[in-house]
């Protein structure tokens, strides 16, 4: 049983994305770029293109990092699910396979201003 | 004419008799399994509740006595504190936010433990063991009520301390400490008494309250260093009792062994995500500081906690599984904290800030391998971002992670120049955790952690991301409560009042 109980116990996940308008939970980690504590929340509509949340929601939350300027989204190299990804930024979250609460990252090799990196 | 008199007060020993083992009458129109229904169904096997013993063979009538001493006096000395404005007695006011954090996320969990061991007290068949948990459960709704009495006179004099209640149910970072309880009082009874007996009063008091209080006497808070005192001499017992109870399930059987080790490493890694709070507040909240982390844990984690694996070790319990990971995160885990904390200070109800140069400094001393390599450059650029005049505010909210509910701010136990990302999929449905030590925990109990509270997802879910509303539902008042101490009313009062109690102006 997937929980010690006195009977079978059923429980209900309270964050199933039916629960949240027609949008969806997407999480976004630059590697190695620790000034953002933790990954980045953004809750996002399924249909909103890979683009569009990249040049929006995602392009406002990393600013205040120096290396920003310099970010170039064309050459970053995208991991999903911990492995690597080639997203199609002109196709939605959803036909990108971007599910709700699934994590995205990004690694920029070369661009480490404020941690040193082995 | 002399005449033998009969003998009318019981010795000690007998009073302890028919205050305890007496009260344990055999049922005779229901069964044993239907008075006690809780008790076996987590797998423990005990085959004679008369080997457990109470250590302390307290009874009910000493035990008053004893505690309405110490009231007696806790709150004569908060009369005088409150009487003598012990408030600008402080180092600093940016003291008042570890104070904060631990009314909103600790005494909560203090009356949260009084309901666990009014429940235990009851599920649990053995006399001795009922007595024991019924005289914990008085203790913590007592450490509740005191720990609120000694704060509140804090209340009438500066911002975060007025809605605790609401914070510790509906803020992101209480509820921490909040699951941590919620997950104990939904456990069985046994596991309950490793979650509070061994989790939170052998890892956490230790690391907590000890530290936590010598900091409170350091920076001039004598209304908490009272309520520690009047707290420490409970605490004695509520530890022995924990250990009492293992060593009662080991004896017992040797078929509990796997049963408690899962437990012990499950809350123990529990315990320690929690110290996470502890851990910024030693490090940078106190004004005036005891003794960093990393020293806290060497005395308090290394050394106690070895000796207790040492003497555990004979019955087959080997230290727990994430004491590695535990050791590795130590000369980390409070600047990802702190820095946390200070980038989503919109959001918490006390007040962060850009640690000065001299405190700077002291972390270098105190971390010499990691505080200039990986987290001054951090702290330098949020300076320069504060000074051009755009502080930096971090509105992407937090990945939490779903067993810990912890915002995943942790780092790879070997690489601390990245994130710890783990996930797993359920039922169809993605978690998303802080470490491998949480990720066990979830996948032994799915169904208890897929309906976690998250306070993150929960403002989208229930709010739409409606940041105002959410800080009204939560008691956050904009502006005053929450943000940066530089510039604070805590920060501008505190230093009024103290200048017109110690000068002429």
């Amino acid at each position: 049983m997937a929980v010690t109980a006195l009977k079978e116990y059923i429980g209900v996940p309270r964050d199933s994305i039916e629960h949240f308008g027609g949008k969806q939970i997407v999480y976004a980690s630059w590697d190695h770029h620790l000034l953002f504590a933790s990954s980045l929340m953004m809750c996002l509509p399924i249909d909103m293109p890979f683009g569009e949340m990249v040049n929006g929601p995602l392009t406002a939350l990393v600013a205040p990092d120096p290396d920003s300027a310099a970010l170039d989204w064309k050459k970053v190299e995208w991991m999903k699910d911990n492995k690597p990804f080639t997203p199609d930024f002109s196709k939605s979250l959803a036909e990108n396979g971007i599910g709700h609460k699934d994590q995205i990252r990004f690694h920029t090799p070369g661009l480490n201003s404020l941690l040193k990196v082995a | 004419m002399d005449m033998k008199v009969a003998k009318k007060k019981l010795g000690m020993k007998e009073r302890y008799r028919a205050l305890t083992r007496d009260l344990g009458w055999e049922p005779s129109y229901q069964s044993k399994d239907a008075l006690f229904p809780y008790v076996k169904y987590e797998g423990i096997k005990v085959h004679d509740w008369d080997k457990w013993e109470d250590p302390f063979r307290l009874t009910m009538d000493a035990y008053w006595k004893y505690q309405a001493e110490k009231e007696r006096k806790f709150y004569a000395i908060i009369d005088a504190h409150a009487q003598n404005n012990g408030h600008l007695n402080l180092t600093d006011a940016r003291y008042l936010s570890a104070l904060k954090i631990f009314l909103q996320a600790i005494s909560p969990g203090e009356y949260a433990a009084h309901k666990g061991f009014s429940r235990a007290g009851r599920e649990f068949p053995g006399v001795g063991t009922q007595v024991a948990c019924q005289m914990q459960a008085i203790d913590e709704i007592r450490h509740a009520q005191t720990q609120i009495h000694a704060m509140s006179n804090y209340n009438r004099y500066y911002d975060g301390f007025h809605a605790f209640v609401d914070a510790r149910d509906r803020i992101w970072y209480t509820s921490v400490a909040r699951s941590f309880f919620d997950d104990a009082m939904s456990a069985g009874p046994f596991e309950f008494m490793i979650a509070i007996g061994f989790s939170f009063e052998y890892v956490l008091t230790n690391l907590l309250f000890v530290p936590f209080m010598s900091g409170a006497a350091y920076n001039g808070d004598m209304a908490t260093v009272t309520f520690g005192f009047s707290a420490q001499s409970d605490e004695a017992r509520h530890m022995t009792l924990g250990l009492e109870c293992i060593k009662f399930m080991l004896e017992q059987d040797p078929d509990n062994l796997p049963i408690v080790q899962a437990w012990i490493d499950k809350w123990f890694w529990r315990g320690f995500r929690v110290l996470g709070l502890v851990s910024t507040m030693m490090d940078y909240m106190l004004p005036k500081r005891v003794m960093s982390w990393r020293e806290a844990w060497e005395i308090y984690g290394v050394e106690n906690g070895g000796a207790l694996f040492r003497d555990l070790a004979r019955y087959g319990i080997r230290p727990p599984k994430g004491w590695d990971d535990a050791e590795k995160a130590i000369d980390h885990m409070s600047h990802q904290f702190m820095l946390g904390l200070y980038q989503w200070s919109f959001g918490t109800s006390f007040h962060s800030w850009i640690p000065p140069e001299e405190d700077m400094d002291w972390l270098s001393a105190k971390y010499p391998t990691t505080f200039d390599k990986y987290y001054r450059p951090r702290w330098e650029h949020i300076k320069k971002l504060k000074a051009a005049g755009t502080p930096f505010k971090n509105f992407g909210l937090a990945r939490l992670c779903q067993c810990c509910q912890l915002p995943s701010v942790f780092t790879e136990p070997d690489d601390p120049t990245m994130i710890c990302h783990r996930e797993t999929v359920y039922k169809g449905e993605k978690y998303q955790f802080c470490s491998d030590g949480c990720k066990d925990i979830f996948e032994h109990e799915p169904e208890k952690y897929i309906q976690a509270w998250l306070p993150m997802p929960a403002l989208f879910r229930e709010f739409g991301g409606d940041v105002p509303a959410w800080m009204d539902w939560v008691g956050l008042r904009d502006g005053s409560d929450n943000g940066d101490y530089d510039g604070s009313r805590d920060q501008k009062h505190f230093n009024e009042w103290r200048n017109l109690a110690t000068s002429n102006r």
